[in-house]
């Protein structure tokens, strides 16, 4: 979050600072204040941090969401199953209760920190912290967050990663893009699950799933995937190998990456943006942001 | 029923959130009391209005905002055209550029979900 430069100021929000400055007295003493802050920034302080805390040992962080039940636990036992022995993997759980995800992960002989969120929707990046503290990091390469299964929530809160992949599963309907825009455009992959019930699912067509996600402005690659018949599986996992070492790459040139989930502003910014003294402030709206 | 129950957690948070930062300015400003609070708010932000209306004043309860009237600023979806340069209003889940269709476009307006403008009661001198 970067509250000195004004990137926060949008089209829809710039009256507020040019026709009254930063600060102006009303009447009867009452101040206004112009304020333009993201309401998360607390959170987004601390995501930065943690993103930093990542990049310092060139690890990939990557956000996996979708709805309950759409087969996030399932993609990471067959990842581990495919690349287990080629690169270091450990694992957030997040959940409302229990330990089963967690445990499952074990039983690959991966390590796994669970969190349980009791009546959160969410991950937030104070949780993912304290998870970080609990771990052993030496050797790994990708930190896997596995959200709260929740279409909703998820999507407004930065964790810290560098990826968001959003996994569809072919039982839920193809137009779940359109139905959940906010989770859906914060995708920097999106992931068709279960892809081996497409014979028997006569409703659900993956170009469609494809062309509502486009119309959310989206060009976020999409796989089909069957993981627990680990079927079809070398496209995601010729993916995430890419991405590890594009994180190798760009921690080594102390530069990191956000996930494509921030409004504009903060989009535009990553950890230490909040010490920075912008005089002028270019709006690039890729998603490598790179501060050296 | 369950995903309202969930959506006011999530709008619960975000609530704290912003009585904290709230709670952080009128201190800075060495305010007596918190008037108004204005908060921009666009529907690819993930936050509902009617929910962020419900779950406030349990947020403010004990707060320096206690008796703050919210006005939330609903945040109209702006789109920027690569392709062609034109600036269209879209729906949220329709990203699409109104003037060539195509949909490469860069959002402008619409995720905002930000603390614009407070009003505090101060100390006059």
């Amino acid at each position: 979050m970067c509250d000195t430069c004004g990137c926060n100021i949008t089209h829809g929000n710039a009256h507020l600072v040019t026709n009254d400055g930063k600060l102006a007295q009303t009447e009867d003493g009452k101040s206004a204040v112009t304020v333009l802050k993201n309401l998360l920034s607390e959170n987004d302080h601390q995501a930065a941090h943690n993103r930093e805390h990542f990049d310092r040992r060139n690890i990939l962080a990557i956000n996996l969401m979708s709805s309950p039940g759409a087969g996030k636990t399932a993609l990471l036992e067959a990842t581990i199953d495919a690349l287990g022995d080629q690169i270091g993997i450990a694992v957030i759980e997040g959940d409302l209760e229990t330990e089963n995800d967690a445990e499952r992960i074990r039983g690959k002989g991966v390590s796994a920190i669970q969190i349980s969120t009791g009546s959160a929707c969410h991950l937030d990046a104070h949780m993912v912290h304290d998870a970080l503290h609990h771990m052993d990091l030496d050797g790994i390469d990708v930190v896997f967050i596995e959200n709260v299964g929740n279409l909703v929530c998820p999507a407004s809160f930065d964790l810290g990663q560098h990826r968001n992949i959003t996994l569809l599963s072919v039982t839920e309907g193809d137009d779940k893009p359109a139905k959940y825009p906010v989770m859906f455009r914060a995708a920097d992959l999106v992931l068709l699950t279960k892809c081996d019930l497409l014979d028997v699912l006569d409703d659900f067509e993956p170009a469609r799933a494809e062309h509502y996600l486009r119309h959310l402005a989206s060009e976020a690659p999409l796989f089909n995937i069957a993981a627990r018949r680990s079927i079809d599986i070398d496209e995601w996992t010729d993916w995430l190998i890419n991405e590890i070492n594009a994180q190798r790459d760009r921690a080594e040139r102390h530069e990191t990456l956000r996930p494509n989930i921030q409004p504009e502003g903060a989009a535009l910014h990553t950890a230490s943006a909040h010490e920075h003294e912008h005089g002028q402030h270019h709006h690039d709206h890729g998603h490598d942001h790179k501060h050296s | 029923m369950t995903r309202c129950w969930r959506l006011n957690m999530h709008e619960l948070s975000i609530c704290q959130a912003l009585i904290e930062q709230v709670e952080s300015i009128a201190r800075e400003n060495e305010a007596l009391a918190v008037k108004t609070i204005w908060v921009q708010v666009g529907p690819l932000s993930g936050a509902e209005i009617p929910l962020l209306e419900h779950a406030y004043p349990v947020a403010a309860a004990g707060s320096v905002a206690e008796d703050a009237e919210l006005i939330l600023e609903h945040m109209p979806v702006k789109v920027r055209c690569r392709s062609c340069g034109g600036e269209s209003e879209a729906a949220p889940n329709r990203l699409v550029c109104g003037q060539c269709g195509d949909y490469h476009t860069d959002l402008i307006s619409g995720d905002e979900m930000l603390l614009a403008r407070l009003e505090l009661d101060k100390l006059t001198h």
